[in-house]
């Protein structure tokens, strides 16, 4: 039995990608119908069914920890709180009641946002260990392009040091659009090259990302 | 004809030729036992790392981002997993085994199933525990602060990130660094990856991310596609520049 699962899902999923990249390639209308919208739409049904199965595997995770001995796992106690008190407040009052839009107006943004700020410093607090931990070619480069676009950004110094300022700026000019922009696309192509590989080798069957 | 026209032929033609040239390089690779890879630093201290976990008792926490499976960025993800196999081949007979993350429902689940195979694989088909791939956000911030959560709170000593992932990767990172833990990350998007180099200890940039099979050995298909997209990356290097010369001499002319 443990042999015909990987055939199975093998099977589904090399079928399933090679109907979807056909369909790309020449699409099919049955009484009028595009069937490749249908297969990606049932794709997105399942994931949605995936997310409802992650959500019960997150739940399930963090109440056996506040079973488990040990240091009382604060984290999961609000974790779960959360969760039982958001599902009631949705599933009584619907999602967009004024409960749920309170929960996440005034709670779930918040606390995004404030992750989000703290993220500006941790920036800022990496490119400073960067120095520490490897000083090549690439570090500096990578620094000092950072460094010349933070102060041509900057009005501070474009205004105090108008002349330096202008100079800057044409540095900038030049950067974004040379070699920032060359290396982007350069970087963007090995990614679709990449990506292609890999669809290509799912579609092969001879990687299997499902387990099989 | 008008290749701008075109576009859906020129993508079959592509799809098309990539799908022979794995297929050559995989038939001339059977014979093969060395590939010369180049040398990539992140992918040795990854093979060091798995080690040392094991030996050490700690755990590898392999996340694998929030991309959706209908979106390109899918591709990342699974590069992720194809990593987390071969890292739950090493490292799941250990006492820590490796732990998944995902923040996607889809991604979990194929988390869950990768680690699984794994554990099959090594024959400890029965000592597998679903908790260790999971979903912990839905949101990409939320996302980050439960990874963050699994670094601090599960004896974890290598975080592997490698799927769709935005700045929250940041947070991620900086967690890792005050566990002092080893961090080799990659991501298909641009701007994140700048952030991956700043913050990680060893970053993938660009195409590397997809050479992870070949260079964690995950088979013959993975080295491969890899030589396929080298074949086809100098192929488009060359029409660059020939179309870039053509437009030069037009200029002359």
């Amino acid at each position: 039995m443990n042999l015909k699962i990987p055939i199975i899902s093998t099977t589904i999923a090399v079928t399933s990608g090679l109907a979807v990249l056909l369909l790309y390639f020449s699409p099919l209308l049955i009484a009028n119908v595009d069937w490749r919208t249908v297969l990606l739409q049932w794709a997105t049904s399942l994931g949605a069914v995936a997310l409802l199965v992650g959500l019960i595997n997150l739940a399930s995770v963090h109440s056996r920890r506040l079973d488990d001995e040990g240091p009382f796992p604060v984290n999961s106690l609000v974790l779960m709180l959360a969760m039982i008190i958001t599902f009631i407040v949705v599933l009584v009052f619907g999602p967009t009641s004024v409960g749920a839009m309170f929960i996440l107006n005034y709670i779930q943004i918040p606390v995004e946002t404030s992750l989000i700020a703290i993220l500006a410093v941790t920036l800022i607090y990496a490119s400073a260990r960067l120095v520490r931990r490897k000083i090549d070619t690439f570090s500096i480069v990578f620094l000092s392009t950072g460094l010349v676009i933070l102060l041509t950004t900057s009005p501070l110094v474009t205004d105090l040091f108008p002349i330096v300022g202008e100079r800057l700026q044409a540095l900038r000019a030049w950067f974004t659009s040379v070699p920032a922009s060359g290396g982007a696309r350069g970087i963007l192509l090995g990614i679709a090259l990449g990506t292609i590989a890999t669809g290509i080798r799912i579609l092969m069957g001879a990687d299997r990302p499902y387990g099989g | 004809m008008n290749f701008s026209e075109n576009s859906e032929f020129l993508a079959v033609l592509v799809v098309a030729g990539f799908f022979l040239l794995i297929v050559i390089f995989a038939v001339l690779g059977r014979t093969r036992t060395t590939w010369g890879l180049r040398s990539i630093p992140a992918f040795s201290r990854l093979s060091r790392a798995v080690g040392l976990a094991v030996e050490a008792g700690s755990r590898l926490h392999v996340s694998i981002g929030h991309g959706n499976l209908t979106s390109p960025g899918s591709a990342a993800s699974f590069v992720g997993l194809s990593m987390l196999a071969r890292i739950a081949r090493t490292a799941s007979i250990s006492d820590q085994p490796p732990i998944a993350s995902a923040g996607d429902g889809a991604l979990a689940i194929l988390a869950q199933d990768t680690l699984r195979a794994g554990y099959r694989e090594v024959g400890a088909g029965e000592d597998y525990n679903p908790d260790l791939g999971r979903i912990t956000g839905l949101t990409p911030i939320s996302f980050a602060a439960g990874a963050m959560s699994i670094i601090e709170e599960e004896n974890v000593s290598g975080n592997i990130l490698s799927g769709h992932f935005g700045m929250e990767a940041a947070l991620i990172l900086e967690a890792n660094e005050r566990s002092g833990g080893f961090s080799l990350s990659g991501t298909d998007h641009i701007p994140t990856q700048a952030i991956m180099f700043t913050a990680s200890q060893e970053a993938l940039i660009g195409e590397e991310l997809y050479a992870g099979g070949a260079y964690l050995r995950a088979g013959l298909m993975h080295t491969a596609s890899l030589q396929a997209q080298d074949v086809v990356r100098w192929i488009l290097v060359a029409l660059i520049l020939a179309g870039g010369i053509w437009k030069m001499l037009q200029g002359f002319f």
